[in-house]
């Protein structure tokens, strides 16, 4: 690793004076990414911001129902957090599908939703990256892309987003709160992420030297429930080839509101809006279900080698939303 | 990275000179296994490094060095974590401790720490590399892991009622420990014997 500056920050204010907002800081959360990559050459800090002693480890439940989630939260402590077992339970099971319990317990909940994509070739200095060295070309576009995006990617980029928590907060339409030079703003997760476009060395709508101060969890209707279902290579301790995450509130039968993100198929994770659309209002069927699934499948564009991503997400999205909401009827 | 990270005097130090702009190194107080060591490191120095390079506490090991394989687990503040992905700039102040702070109580009957006991008699290792992670590992599941849920977990049982751990869930606890030598019968029962 290359030698460089480290700093811990007391508040916030000093954390953004040693930032900066230049290119060559980066905030370290639980560096579980970040010295990995520092490690491989991918990413050549000069100084660390350290701000895991920031006042924003606290899992917050509020009077309106929302709950407010710290940005150096560990995954651990939010993945079991009685209000997030009891309401979110999407979030604690997409937060358990992931890593290790080693890693979980280092991981903070900002470091975890910037997190840089698994893109082999983004990781292998010796290729070239339009993510890693922009304009350098995408090694993945004609290379071996079965980990790689089918819906939104560019001729510039074709990689996924990694995380699991990001999926599930996409479902529960959460909010990033962010700290920066121009003051404070809060960005819905569903704007948050970025498609590649010819720009994918950019992952986020975050500009330099914003910080993640916390992240918003809307209170949920009473009744509605909610699930993340993942598939992967091994049956622990790796990420999403595909995943969907869901939050559903049926009464008496028909869906009042319905929320579906489909996981390692796209730079972002993918709102389903047309599955939603199809089924909302409805008194949904296993058939309607599946029609609503394929509304948004038949939209995705795959590549050489991961139609098979496309398979995986219609047979979980069915059966997710199947038990979300025409199972939901059963005694 | 680099061979040497730091140098350890061993002692009780004067605690962090605050970090001087643009210095690459700095001198850090550590607590390791109930011992307060001050040590010179560069900033890019993992915990690991320090602990095996500069301490000489050489029971957490370095094999993947990218968090996946766990033999680098140690505790801290009470948790697992893998030291290879900690700079060890960021831990003062922090309680570490390895294997070797898992030693047994002087005088006792039994000289193996409880943590260590169940493998021994289960003769759970074969080379013995990934022993002191899969020993620690159970140790900080103990303190984490009681009643809490796991992707495995059936989340039908009856809530409320103490549930010990099914063999499913220790599995899945211990899945961020691999044995590069396939001992996974015999290291689940002896994680078992501990979490469960
Ligand atoms: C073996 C292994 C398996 C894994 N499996 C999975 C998996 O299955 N699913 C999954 O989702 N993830 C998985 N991960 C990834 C893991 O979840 C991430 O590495 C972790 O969540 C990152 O969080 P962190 O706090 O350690 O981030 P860091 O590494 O500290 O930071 C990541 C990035 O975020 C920036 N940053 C951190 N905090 C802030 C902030 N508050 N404001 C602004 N910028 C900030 C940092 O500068 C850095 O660029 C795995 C990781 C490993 C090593
Ligand atoms: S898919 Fe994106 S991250 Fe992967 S090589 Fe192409 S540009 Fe780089
Ligand atoms: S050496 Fe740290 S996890 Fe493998
Ligand atoms: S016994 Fe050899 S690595 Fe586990």
């Amino acid at each position: 690793m290359k030698p460089l500056s480290y700093v811990c920050a007391r508040t916030v204010a000093e954390a953004a004076a040693f930032h900066g907002g230049r290119p060559e800081a980066r905030y370290l959360g639980g560096g579980t990414n970040l010295i990995d990559l520092m490690r491989m050459g991918v990413e050549r800090p000069d100084i660390l911001v350290d701000i895991t002693r920031l006042p924003f480890d606290r899992i917050e439940e509020r009077t309106d129902g929302s709950v407010r989630v710290g940005a150096t939260a560990r995954n651990s402590d939010l993945a079991t957090h009685p209000a997030v077992l009891d309401r979110y339970p999407v979030l604690s099971q997409a937060l358990l599908s992931g890593a290790s319990g080693q890693l979980r317990n280092m991981a903070t909940t900002a470091g975890n939703l910037l997190q840089r994509t698994r893109c082999g070739y983004f990781r292998d200095l010796s290729r070239p990256c339009n993510k890693r060295v922009p304009g350098s070309g995408c090694a993945a576009l004609d290379g071996v892309n079965r980990d790689h995006a089918v819906f939104g990617h560019s001729p510039h980029c074709v990689a996924t987003h990694p995380s699991d928590l990001a999926v599930a907060l996409t479902s529960l339409d959460a909010l990033v709160e962010l700290v920066g030079p121009a003051g404070v703003r809060t960005v819905p997760v569903t704007e948050f992420y970025r498609l590649p476009q010819d720009r994918p060395e950019q992952d986020t709508v975050m500009r330099p030297g914003e910080l993640i101060t916390n992240v918003l969890l809307p209170p949920v209707p009473t009744g509605a429930d909610s699930r993340y279902r993942k598939a992967r290579d091994r049956a622990s301790d790796t990420y999403m080839l595909a995943s969907v995450a869901a939050m559903v509130h049926v009464e008496h039968g028909v869906v009042k509101h319905i929320a579906v993100a489909l996981g390692g198929l796209a730079h972002r994770p993918w709102r389903a809006r047309r599955t939603e659309a199809a089924l909302l209002g409805t008194k949904p069927t296993t058939e309607t279900v599946e029609q609503a699934v394929e509304e948004e499948l038949t939209t995705a564009v795959p590549l050489r080698h991961n139609a098979y991503k496309v398979e995986l997400a219609r047979a979980m999205a069915r059966e997710v939303l199947g038990s979300l909401t025409v199972g939901h009827r059963k005694p | 990275m680099e061979a040497l990270h730091g140098r350890s005097d061993g002692g009780q130090g004067p605690g962090a000179q605050a970090a001087r702009p643009g210095a690459t190194d700095s001198r850090v107080t550590l607590r390791v296994n109930d011992a307060t060591h001050t040590v010179e490191l560069e900033h890019c120095a993992t915990l690991q490094e320090v602990l095996r390079d500069s301490l000489g506490l050489t029971g957490s090991k370095k094999r993947c060095d990218d968090g996946r394989c766990g033999a680098c687990t140690v505790l801290l503040d009470g948790r697992r974590v893998v030291s290879c992905l900690l700079l060890a700039v960021a831990q003062e102040g922090r309680e570490v401790v390895t294997v070797e702070g898992l030693a047994g109580t002087p005088g006792a009957h039994d000289s193996l720490h409880p943590l260590r006991r169940p493998s021994a008699d289960r003769d759970a290792y074969q080379c013995g590399y990934c022993a002191p992670d899969q020993n620690g590992s159970p140790g900080g599941t103990q303190n984490g892991a009681a009643g809490q849920p796991m992707v495995v977990t059936d989340m039908e049982l009856p809530e409320n009622v103490p549930v010990l751990l099914t063999p499913a869930e220790v599995l899945e606890q211990l899945s961020g420990n691999l044995c590069r030598c396939g001992a996974y019968p015999s290291t689940a029962g002896a994680g078992q014997d501990v979490i469960a």
